[in-house]
């Protein structure tokens, strides 16, 4: 009996602390996840003012760009996985890590190679304990991610685009991220970035419609310098969008878990009073009979 | 008199925004004023100062190193790697984040 009322107070403890980790988590990311919506927010002027860019370029001159025209065949893609650092954060790796093994059996399916290239040490782990192979990862701040580290994944996806496929090179770029809709939906999303598939979707309103640009000094320089950098500019959107997933995520996941700790704590200390109880009890219950058994004598 | 409508933004924040009478530049051709009324124009920019004339107010210097801008009815977007703003006073900041 005393050992089952020991064995509660234990669970007790140990809940209780756990239940300061969770309520600590939970502060840390409600506490920074307005600064990575801000973030996300303020990388939109830059992200739209180049899209444009892009749109009016692509749309308006028949050129003839390697970065633009969709080749015949493509052989091998490039696979962007956006996860996070830690854990914690309830499904929201896995989910990530989910789309990407789709988009692998897609891709498998219509005879494509793959290469990866992976952002945070959820995803390594997956590939490593899989014993699968990538061609680059980087760690380290996905949950502040800085614009060096986009333009690094975006310059390294660029070089594989340039590339031939007889010498390893790739013939698409795809982006597997989680994309930020609000503090209670995150989905995980693919994109493809290479080749683009972005003029459609701009001439939506006839007001709209692009005006005829000059081009300083040549169309297919201004092409050269500006589609590193919308590439780049979406890879850093979706490691912001991703960030402040991540965030959300962990604020949710560090809630309930926090709930369920609390919910533990009362079913354990219900559990301990009455094996305190049945203690009391018994040991009065055998003062009684040892005292009758006396008095009998 | 016609202005233009001038918009700067970096890879990550937010730079300057306003009405300006006159945009110079440096292209990677060579340097470039703009006046309201101009033709649409996207140009790449070359690693160098920008200036801005303001409608009102002292004129203004952007340093940026590299980036592009585009022209379109009076509305100037200049859209840099980096910009580091320089008002007249000659101090230096980052812009507003």
């Amino acid at each position: 009996m005393g050992a089952q009322i020991r064995v509660y107070r234990q669970k007790i403890t140990s809940t209780t602390s756990m239940r300061k980790i969770f309520k600590a988590m939970e502060l840390i990311a409600t506490s920074r996840i307005g600064k990575a919506r801000a973030r996300v927010a303020s990388s939109l002027p830059y992200a739209n003012a180049i899209t444009r860019a892009v749109s009016a370029v692509a749309s308006q001159s028949e050129i003839d760009h390697p970065l633009t025209t969709e080749p015949e065949q493509i052989r091998r893609a490039a696979v962007v996985i956006v996860t996070s650092d830690r854990g914690l954060a309830g499904s929201y790796s896995a989910g990530v890590l989910k789309q990407a093994e789709a988009l692998r059996e897609l891709l498998t399916a219509e005879g494509k190679e793959i290469e990866y290239y992976l952002i945070g040490r959820k995803a390594q782990a997956y590939f490593d304990f899989r014993g699968r192979e990538y061609v680059r990862v980087w760690t380290g701040g996905t949950d502040a991610p800085e614009f060096k580290t986009a333009r690094e994944v975006g310059a390294a996806v660029l070089t594989a685009f340039a590339t031939d496929y007889e010498k390893g090179g790739v013939d698409e770029i795809h982006v597997v991220s989680t994309r930020f809709q609000s503090m209670v939906v995150q989905v995980p999303t693919v994109v493809r970035l290479l080749p683009l598939e972005v003029v459609e979707e701009q001439a939506a309103s006839a007001e709209d419609l692009l005006p005829l640009y000059e081009f300083e000094p040549e169309t297919e320089k201004v092409l050269d310098a500006l589609l590193p950098r919308y590439i780049e500019s979406r890879i850093f959107n979706a490691f912001l969008q991703a960030a402040a997933s991540e965030l959300a995520a962990r604020q949710r996941a560090m809630k309930s878990a926090g709930d369920n700790a609390t919910d533990l704590i009362k079913k354990y200390t219900r559990l301990r009073n009455t094996a305190r109880q049945a203690e009391i009890t018994q040991e009065l219950s055998e003062i009684v009979a040892g005292a009758d058994a006396l008095s009998a004598s | 008199m016609a202005q233009l409508e001038v918009e700067i933004v970096a890879a990550d924040h937010f730079v300057w925004s306003g009405a300006a009478k006159m945009v110079k530049g440096r292209t990677s051709d060579g340097e470039i004023g703009i006046l309201p009324g101009h033709a649409p124009l996207l140009a790449i920019l070359a690693e160098g100062e920008l200036a801005i004339e303001p409608v009102d107010g002292a004129r203004i210097s952007v340093t940026v190193d590299g980036g592009f801008f585009s022209v379109d009815s009076d509305r100037v977007v200049i859209v840099a790697d980096n910009a580091q703003l320089h008002d007249a006073a000659g101090s230096a900041n980052t812009g507003i984040r």
